[in-house]
């Protein structure tokens, strides 16, 4: 269910696979990448609504990691057109997209372990001058954005409850911490979209909630938000729309407590056939039951 | 066995050339792996760069001997260029892999006989360090104060070579304390995150190659003019491997490491061939064992066996930090 009780943006949209949305801030066409004879990736298009949160789910396999690779830049599709706030990025590299608005966090953390968790905050600033080479000798010319951006990360740090280990290395953070850093880090590029691999996968219960009160506030500071997530109970609470990928295509689209009920959803996660056998040995070894079921009796009667 | 002199032959190489010429190398390959993280298994060929560089900007081009010093820099920069712009694109062994080949490409490809008219050949470049020695001041043939004893040449060369290598060692420092080491830091700690926060990587190490490498070719200069020759010879894989000896034993990725490292390196070479001599002038070590010429080879094998102990018990270096080289292990 939408958290806010004012009327979506989306309303009247309808629940359909690659439907246009009225103000996208991505969309994707055409989208395609194989791994050998793998269709990892056939998404025939997808738009992202601004200032919403849309999760993007689907069974193990379904090509979610992959498609958030290619529209992060850290893949490149064999295929497809990426326009990014109107803009066409396809093929511009991660840092590229990165400095347009479009942040990613990583599924496996990537914390900086060997930098201080106040640097790791600094590093994410834009357009530092002191990260010229030149510059970067004359602490003169960057001092003063230094102090800012450091009084913009301690407010982070802050808000996300990681003040106290300012001085700590990133390393020395526990799995749940290394998350909110990562978060928090994004947020340090000021950015317009930001795509969050897994957010919740490897945190305990207690901190997936506050994991989820940043998110929706991301949301009321107007950034758009792109999750991948696996635990449908996050999905129905925090997500204003959900995108169904299966086998690399986009299956359903929707509101989640739409998608919930679809039956096209409910085949992709349990199979279409749900007694059906799994493997071909499996299968064998079935019916090499059913006949030893059948011959007992034979041998037996007289 | 005399210590005293042992003593004497110890310190006078910890501040000798030598450890001059590591010093700087070694602050270049820390700039590489200690704080970019990047694997430069070749860096002796940026010190031959630039000691051919000065070589034969002077002697085969004849240009004027300081412009020769800046050649020296130029040939280390464009190695870092031509090494770098294809391989930094791809994941970290492969800059390791063409390093190593690349150095050594090029010891072979200045000693060969063709070559012989531009490089000298295997006897390498000779006299073109006299304009420099014009400057010298220390013109008697032997200087001793304290337990220092050194040559004119040698002297004037230590006066010019400390110096530097402090200025360069203060110039890395400013550097890694500014946003730009951070960058380059965080790229030593995992590229895909810097790249996720807007960083240019590939455009950071290419940097950061060219920036050891000059600092590489900027010993070679001084070793060049140090010895007043360059010889191919001088720079074989190994001598790589002795510049991350002096490293590691230092502590990879500290601002001081590189030069007591370096000093401790030639300290220590100093001191297991004086005592392995001593030993055998008293008849401690039977000839039968190791002759006179084989000490300076098992010395190295010491080293080799120093250094595998240091992995063991203090694998951090002199300055690092256990606590944080063990961040990596989680």
């Amino acid at each position: 269910m939408p958290v806010d009780a004012a009327p979506s943006p989306l309303a009247g949209v309808p629940y359909e696979p690659g439907v246009d949305k009225p103000d996208p801030i991505l969309i994707v066409e055409g989208m395609r990448k194989a791994f050998g004879g793998l269709m990892a990736v056939d998404v025939h298009k997808v738009s992202i609504q601004r200032g919403l949160i849309t999760a993007l789910i689907g069974p193990n396999g379904a090509g979610k990691t992959t498609f958030f690779n290619l529209l992060t830049g850290f893949d490149q599709p064999d295929s497809g057109s990426t326009i990014f706030d109107g803009q066409d990025v396809s093929g511009f590299s991660p840092f590229r997209l990165a400095k347009m608005g479009m942040v990613r966090t990583f599924q496996l953390t990537k914390s900086l372990t060997r930098l201080n968790v106040i640097e790791n905050m600094k590093l994410g600033a834009k357009g530092q001058v002191g990260e010229g080479f030149l510059q970067a000798f004359l602490p003169f010319f960057w001092k003063g954005q230094e102090r800012e951006i450091e009084a913009r990360a301690e407010d982070l740090l802050a808000r996300f409850r990681l003040a106290h280990m300012r001085d700590e290395y990133a390393g020395t953070l526990s799995g749940g911490q290394r998350k909110l850093l990562e978060m928090a880090r994004a947020l340090m590029v000021e950015p317009d979209l930001v795509m969050l691999d897994e957010p919740m996968a490897g945190v305990n219960p207690a901190l997936t909630q506050s994991l989820l009160e940043h998110v929706k506030s991301l949301r009321s500071q107007g950034i758009t938000i792109v999750f991948v997530e696996h635990d449908m109970d996050v999905v129905r609470d925090i997500s204003d729309w959900v995108v169904v990928m299966s086998e690399g295509r986009v299956i359903a689209e929707g509101p989640p407590e739409v998608i919930g009920q679809d039956p096209d959803v409910i085949d992709a996660y349990l199979g279409a056939h749900h007694d059906a056998p799994l493997t071909v040995a499996q299968e064998e070894q079935q019916l090499a039951q059913i006949e030893v079921q059948l011959d007992e009796p034979g041998t037996d009667a007289p | 066995m005399n210590w005293n002199s042992i003593f004497q032959q110890a310190i006078s190489q910890a501040f000798g050339l030598n450890a001059v010429v590591f010093a700087m190398a070694t602050i270049g390959l820390n700039v590489h792996f200690g704080y970019t993280g990047l694997l430069n298994f070749g860096h002796i060929g940026f010190v031959a760069m630039g000691g051919y560089g000065v070589g034969m900007a002077i002697t085969t081009f004849g240009l004027n001997p300081y412009l020769g010093l800046l050649v020296g820099i130029i040939y280390a920069l464009l190695f870092a260029l031509i090494l770098g712009v294809p391989t930094l694109r791809l994941r970290g062994d492969y800059l390791a892999i063409v390093t190593i080949a690349a150095s050594e490409v090029f010891r072979i490809v200045v000693r060969s006989t063709t070559l012989a008219p531009l490089t000298g050949g295997n006897t390498g470049i000779t006299a073109f360090a006299a304009p420099f020695y014009e400057l010298n001041p220390f013109t008697e043939r032997l200087y001793s104060f304290g337990p220092f004893f050194y040559t004119g040449p040698n002297l004037f060369m230590i006066t010019i070579g400390w110096p530097l290598v402090i200025l360069v060692t203060l110039g890395i420092w400013q550097l890694m304390r500014s946003p730009w080491g951070r960058v380059v830091k965080a790229i030593r700690e995992d590229e895909d995150a810097a790249r996720a926060l807007g960083k240019n990587a590939y455009w950071y190490k290419l940097q950061s190659l060219m920036l050891g490498g000059a600092i590489g070719g900027l010993a070679g200069i001084l070793l060049a003019i140090g010895n007043s020759t360059v010889q191919p010879d001088y720079f074989v894989p190994v001598q790589t491997f002795f510049l991350w000896a002096a490293l590691i034993l230092g502590g990879v990725g500290r601002i001081w490491s590189p030069i007591v490292g370096s000093m401790l390196f030639w300290a220590l070479l100093t001191i297991t061939d004086g005592v392995m001599r001593g030993l055998q002038s008293t008849g401690a070590i039977p000839s039968w064992l190791m002759d006179g010429p084989q000490v300076g080879q098992v010395r190295f094998m010491l080293v080799g066996l120093g250094l595998a102990l240091l992995m063991v018990y203090r694998p951090q270096g002199i300055f690092g930090s256990r606590q944080e080289m063990m961040l990596d292990a989680r």
